[in-house]
């Protein structure tokens, strides 16, 4: 098991926005987390990646996953729009874990960058002004800039927001392949539940304090689930109770 | 027209001898040792202040520095012990204010600074020293002693060697401090390195310039290059070199003409903003048509 969450209590800004939160991720899942705004995804992915604290429950690492190989593609902010830096500077700074008291990077550092570039296909642009590139080149850079960062643990807020929609389905072609051929574990943001339930092998779906979490052919099967996907209100179905599905049903 | 050409040749044999001149003057090699060192450092940081919108700590670190010098002065103690602790502590603070985000970044430093200038001219007109309120306030080449000199070049060689040590580690946090956190960085304490070393560099840096435009070392050289340059090490070394420039050129062109110093550097560093800003224009326009 690679991350687990037991009984997890959330909170943003004072209020608790997800309450008894428990799930697992094992190696090689892509776990899409979805829900509607303001549900406490970015907040639980915050606390996956130790940037805030849960208020209540634990959130351990398995198979000897160490903090530093993590690798977070983090939704964009503003500071970045108008950054004057080099597609291969953005790309290097993904090793920044691997520094320690190290001042420099070392030539190993620079040949993992031009791997994960080459790897993304962004090889092209290394040398290209990062405040210059389309949404979807930027977003392959911040992606390669996570592989940098790690070898098993990709965690990705939203990462195909505000891309066209070619440069969308690219993003997610890329992310597929890297879970499926290179066996990363992927943990995902997303809007987009067609393309979650698509993709994904795992699914969490936050809802106000309730929560569905199990694998993709639970989601579709049960009842429950279904409404939680149709973010219906009537309930009578109970749930389907199989495979270890948790909803709430 | 031979008689004005003549006369023109006379004016620049004067200034060119006035310039020979001025390195002869101990007190101007001290100015320009001291600017240029000041410059170079305040330059460094201000790339990271300026990107990561911290552009204001500058300015408010100056005026508490000012009301640290007043205080100095009122107690006879040196200046520069006064200050330097006070300003960092204020730059912890402000770090925090601005990391906990209870009150508005913006307008606690603005709040902060005016108290801090407040309290200042108070003090001066209250204790009955013969402190000269300008010269703090904007600064004057004469006003550098030898003690200054060897402080500053002292300061400026730790923020230099620093800045270097820890300039992949700035790098990352300033262009996504999440995205270093997450990964382990320790964000915080560079942060704290960065405010440390600025407290430092605006401390040094107002005997010269003077508090009010102390500011403008920092943000304007950055400001200026990246209005040109496209990747983080271009525009650290286009920064050094335009602070540097202006730096020398203000100081010389103030004694030349027989005006205040800071006033000179600030106009000069507005000049090379606006020729960059053309450049970059002409630049963007020319690449779009080819």
């Amino acid at each position: 098991m690679l991350i687990e969450c037991k009984n997890v209590r959330l909170a943003y800004e004072n209020h608790i926005v997800a309450d008894n939160l428990s799930f697992s991720v094992n190696k090689g899942d892509y776990l899409c987390i979805i829900g509607e705004n303001g549900s406490g995804k970015t907040t639980l992915m915050k606390a996956l990646l130790g940037l805030k604290t849960v208020e209540a429950g634990s959130i351990s690492h398995g198979e000897g996953l160490r903090q530093n190989e993590i690798g977070y593609l983090p939704q964009q902010t503003g500071i970045q729009k108008d950054f004057p830096a080099s597609v291969w500077e953005v790309v290097l700074s993904g090793r920044i874990n691997r520094l320690g008291f190290k001042p420099f990077y070392s030539s190993k550092d620079r040949k993992i960058a031009e791997e994960n570039m080459a790897r993304l296909n962004i090889t092209n642009i290394k040398d290209k002004c990062y405040r210059e590139l389309s949404g979807g080149q930027q977003q392959r850079v911040l992606l390669a800039r996570a592989l940098c960062a790690t070898q098993k643990l990709l965690l990705l807020d939203e990462p195909v927001a505000g891309l066209d929609l070619l440069a969308t389905e690219e993003m997610y072609h890329i992310i597929y392949d890297l879970n499926r051929q290179n066996g990363i574990t992927v943990i995902m943001i997303t809007h987009d539940v067609d393309r979650a339930v698509r993709d994904a092998t795992h699914i969490l779906h936050l809802h106000k304090k309730d929560v569905f979490f199990g694998e993709k052919s639970h989601y579709l099967e049960c009842d429950t689930c279904r409404q939680f996907n149709q973010n219906e209100a009537e309930s009578g179905h109970g749930c389907c109770k199989k495979g270890g599905c948790h909803c709430n049903g | 027209m031979v008689a004005v050409k003549k006369e023109g040749a006379i004016v620049m044999g004067e200034y060119f001898t006035l310039i020979i001149q001025i390195f002869q003057l101990p007190f101007m090699i001290r100015a320009l040792i001291v600017g240029v060192l000041i410059s170079l450092c305040a330059s460094l940081l201000g790339v990271s202040l300026v990107l990561k919108r911290y552009s204001m700590i500058g300015d408010g670190l100056s005026h508490v520095g000012f009301g640290a010098l007043a205080l100095a002065a009122a107690f006879n103690v040196t200046p520069l012990y006064v200050a330097i602790p006070v300003v960092i502590l204020t730059a912890f603070l402000l770090l925090r204010v601005n990391e906990s985000g209870k009150l508005k970044g913006d307008a606690a430093v603005a709040m902060i600074s005016a108290s801090a200038l407040a309290i200042g001219v108070l003090i001066v007109s209250v204790s009955e020293t013969n402190v000269d309120l300008n010269s703090y306030l904007f600064g004057s080449i004469y006003a550098i002693s030898n003690q200054d000199m060897y402080l500053s070049i002292c300061l400026s060689v730790a923020v230099i060697l620093l800045y270097l040590v820890f300039y992949n580690k700035m790098f990352a946090v300033v262009f996504d401090e999440n995205f270093a956190r997450a990964t382990g960085a320790k964000a915080t304490a560079y942060n704290m390195v960065m405010a440390c070393l600025t407290a430092v560099t605006v401390v040094v840096g107002m005997r010269l310039v003077g508090s009010l435009l102390i500011s403008s070392l920092i943000i304007f050289p950055a400001l200026t290059s990246m209005r040109i340059c496209k990747t983080f090490k271009k525009v650290i070394i286009s920064s050094s070199a335009v602070g540097i420039v202006c730096i020398v050129v203000g100081i010389i062109s103030s004694f030349l003409l027989d005006v205040p110093a800071s006033a000179c550097i600030v106009l000069i560093n507005l000049t090379a903003y606006i020729i960059f800003t053309v450049i970059g224009f002409i630049k963007e326009k020319y690449s779009k048509e080819a």
